[in-house]
């Protein structure tokens, strides 16, 4: 038989004193300008390993990976989108402090991966002029190749490599072509270890005056500052590098700082101008030397695009139809793979309770862990579609443009187009939508942003709709063709998009004042969405919710089974074990279900329940509601793990456990009256979408805003407002449904 | 002679070419680095339906921008 010799066993036939080349690891930060395709290489690059996490001393999540080159391990980070690095928002100094290795723990990158738009070269040579400024090995990658040549742009990828004196490969991410060129060229890099040289020469005035502040800083103490620091400590007044400068070396640098800068201006070569005209001449003899553009005549297609959805009447429509979409395909496609979700649960309810005898631990399993936490895992898909909905807006370029038909509506709350999509993206979850809110410059801003974001309607919070609507919204078509239950959605996201301008406009008026922010948004051209970053998000997204529902929704699931199971009363189970043999046998399920409801009212759960019943009762809410809801602060869709828990130890029929909504539809007041009136579900969903119950959401706040005060203000904030508007729709509803 | 012409007073499909961007803020600074350097023309492809921001033209690409921020950019008095 003729079989080729696997590489690693053919090692085994190599003499003993061959060196054998040791495997490596190195670590490879990508970089590049927003909308560069620079997550769809990074997709490519790594595929399936990748997912999102720390960088090695970097508190904020970025998406990392890995790959492999012949026997060596490369560790990718994909960096925040920047147009240069002269940092002015929190994202684009965690770009800066990775490529210099600056902070407690963070690995200097072993070589740099620059994604260059070859459509927008010029623009994008700005940004790679500065990563060739950082001693570090640098390989650029080529993206948009086909897209610069059907706009008339030829470029000579050989003599650009010549010029900037770096490997440039140019890719294609969705055809997979170059991938193999890039991975030897990062290997090469790395294992060679040679800085590029510098190719922007400033005027000799700018490096006199880097020269006398580099003078401030210790030349070998613990953290030397490098001369780029000093540069962009001199270029960008105000900036991020100044702050923080001043902030480890005192004052004196920011005085020092902008007396050089008085010196430059008043020599004719001011900053930031004096920096750019530099970069960009020696661009201008880059693109000049080796790009060819013939005009193009005709309208390309994101122009025809952007005439409509850009539009004053047809533009608004396509926005609000792109909205109702996201919300419709949210309740009709997901549905089908719920119900088999749903029936698995339930199977799997059926099996394991057959297996077990009767007992706490039985209980438990049914009632805590499948009646509790199984019961979240239903909501899987329709997180799942919501991301997919939201990465796809993202990734095909209309978010920029809702980000610039809404900065008129914003900039009258004070905020801009840019807190746009922060805040839609908490539509998906807060978590992200607050990390994104980084890369808004201005910091009232920023922070104004953050404090509204948890009240969009996220998706955490869409179980806890689902099943309110589908048990107590009636499924009737207004007018034939509005189903009432996706209205009553709407409507529930609707609130927070009220309440949330509100919010930030008292914000803007009070705590946080400050002079108009500026707006300033790319629109990039618009491009089918990539399947695999879409993919990769829906993935990742999913997961989280998943591995949420087996660790924190698990905890406190099986903590209210606990609180509601004990302690049992024995005098109880022997009165009923009395009465149901002496009763005939068509009583006997209604004494077990009283006698299940005496031991919860008489539980540790129960018992609390009562105390907190005054409160919750304004809302219309049984004990029952109140302590699921209570319960329901780490993480709100907590609820329905608990209230199934709670009920289903409630009505002593675990083995035949029916669904949620139905046991829900059947609780009663002990005088009869049916606990869920219409007014009282509407009070429970109004809280729900209104109070911050989540725990991840404050703990992201604390580490963006670098303070607990900003998480215990939206604490106090949302669930004040959640109680009085919970209130306020339980009282008039009551009155309008006269129930 | 007149005031100053700059990017806020041109009305859609209108253009220009940069003189020179005022100030010298994170926003100026932006700006600049984005492209907007002088020479360079400028379109304005169309306003927002509000009014503002208006979407503009810059080295063959779009971005979108306040009337107050466009005022910053300066443009050379007469085409020539």
């Amino acid at each position: 038989m003729n079989r080729p010799i696997a590489s690693g066993a053919g090692r085994a036939f190599l003499p003993p004193d061959a060196p054998a080349r040791p495997a490596k690891e190195f670590v490879v930060a990508v970089i590049g300008n927003p909308n560069t395709g620079k997550t769809t290489l990074f997709n490519a690059l790594t595929g399936l390993t990748q997912h999102t996490g720390n960088y090695p001393g970097v508190t904020v999540e970025s998406a990392l990976g890995e790959f492999r080159v012949g026997q060596h391990r490369f560790h990718a980070v994909d960096l925040p989108g920047s147009y240069s690095l002269a940092p002015r928002a929190p994202d684009e100094m965690v770009a800066v402090r990775v490529l210099l290795g600056r902070g407690i723990g963070i690995v200097k990158p072993d070589v740099v991966l620059c994604v260059l738009d070859a459509s927008h070269l010029d623009r994008n040579l700005y940004l790679l002029t500065q990563v060739l400024e950082l001693g570090l090995p640098v390989v650029v990658a080529l993206t948009m190749m086909d897209l610069a040549q059907r706009d008339g742009i030829v470029i000579d990828t050989d003599a650009i490599e010549q010029k900037l004196g770096v490997p440039v490969v140019a890719v294609h991410s969705t055809r997979r072509t170059g991938f193999d060129r890039l991975r030897q060229m990062l290997l090469r890099a790395a294992q060679e270890r040679r800085a590029p040289r510098r190719h922007v020469g400033f005027p000799p005035g700018f490096d006199r005056e880097v020269d006398s502040l580099q003078q401030l800083f210790p030349q070998n103490g613990q953290s030397p500052v490098p001369r780029f620091l000093v540069e962009r400590l001199l270029a960008d007044a105000g900036g991020f590098v100044e702050d923080e400068l001043s902030q480890e070396h005192g004052e004196s640098v920011r005085a020092a700082a902008v007396a050089a800068r008085a010196r430059l201006a008043s020599a004719g070569t001011p900053v930031p101008q004096v920096e750019v005209d530099a970069r960009y001449r020696w661009i201008g003899g880059v693109v000049d030397d080796h790009v060819r553009r013939s005009q193009r005549t005709d309208v390309s297609w994101t122009d025809r695009i952007d005439a409509v959805v850009t539009h004053k009447l047809w533009g608004t429509v396509v926005f609000l139809v792109a909205m109702a979409v996201t919300f419709q395909a949210i309740f009709a496609w997901a549905a089908p793979v719920m119900d088999l979700i749903d029936g698995a649960v339930q199977q799997v309810a059926t099996w394991i309770g057959a297996l077990m005898s009767e007992g706490p631990l039985r209980s438990m399993v049914l009632d805590g862990v499948i009646g509790g936490a199984g019961a979240v895992l239903v909501f899987v898909p329709q997180i799942a579609v919501l991301f997919a909905l939201i990465t796809v807006l993202e990734d095909s370029g209309y978010m920029a443009r809702a980000a610039f038909l809404m900065d008129r509506i914003m900039s009258g709350f004070g905020l801009s187009g840019r807190s746009f999509i922060p805040l839609l993206s908490s539509f998906a979850c807060a978590v992200p939508g607050i990390m994104s809110a980084r890369a808004i410059e201005n910091r009232r801003d920023r922070l104004v942003t953050i404090l509204i974001a948890p009240l969009m309607s996220c998706s955490a919070r869409l179980p806890v709709y689902v099943l309110f609507i589908s048990a107590f919204v009636p499924a009737y078509a207004v007018g034939g063709v509005i189903g009432l239950q996706g209205l009553t959605l709407f409507g529930l996201y609707m609130i927070g998009l009220i309440v949330a301008p509100l919010v930030a406009l008292v914000l803007k008026r009070t705590a946080l004042r400050g002079p108009a922010v500026p707006f300033l948004l790319e629109l990039p051209p618009y491009k089918i969405p990539s399947w695999r970053v879409v993919f990769f998000r829906m993935y990742d997204r999913s997961w989280a919710f998943i591995r949420r529902a087996g660790t924190i929704i698990l905890a406190t699931a099986i903590l209210i089974w606990a609180l509601s199971y004990y302690p049992r009363s024995a005098d109880l189970t022997a009165k009923y074990e009395t009465l149901k043999a002496q009763a005939p046998a068509a009583e006997v399920s209604r004494l077990e279900a009283e006698e299940a409801g005496e031991q919860l009212r008489g539980s540790y759960l129960g018992q609390m329940g009562q105390a907190v019943e005054p409160i919750v009762k304004p809302l219309g809410w049984d004990w029952k509601i109140g302590m699921a809801a209570i319960a329901s602060f780490p993480a709100r869709e907590v609820v329905i793990a608990a209230l199934g828990t709670i009920y289903n130890l409630g009505s002593g029929e675990s083995e035949t456990s029916s669904e949620l909504r139905d046991v829900m539809r059947a609780q009663r007041w002990p005088d009869g009256r049916p606990v869920y009136t219409p007014a009282v579900a509407l009070s429970v969903m109004v809280f729900f979408a209104l109070c911050c119950q989540c725990a991840a959401t404050l703990a992201t706040m604390k580490r963006e805003t670098g303070s607990w005060r900003y998480p215990a203000i939206t604490f106090v904030y949302m669930t004040t407002l959640a109680y009085v508007a919970a209130f306020v729709v339980y009282q008039l509803g009551s009155r309008m449904f006269g129930a | 002679m007149s005031t100053e012409r700059t990017l806020a007073d041109l009305a859609p499909s209108e253009q220009g070419r940069i003189r020179t961007v005022v100030g010298t803020d994170g926003l100026t600074q932006r700006l600049w680095e984005l492209g907007f350097t002088p020479g360079q023309r400028v379109d304005v492809v169309r306003f927002a339906p509000l009014g503002d921001p208006i979407q503009v033209r810059v080295r063959g690409f779009d971005v979108a921008l306040r009337r107050n921020e466009a005022r910053r950019i300066l443009l050379e008095s007469e085409e020539a």
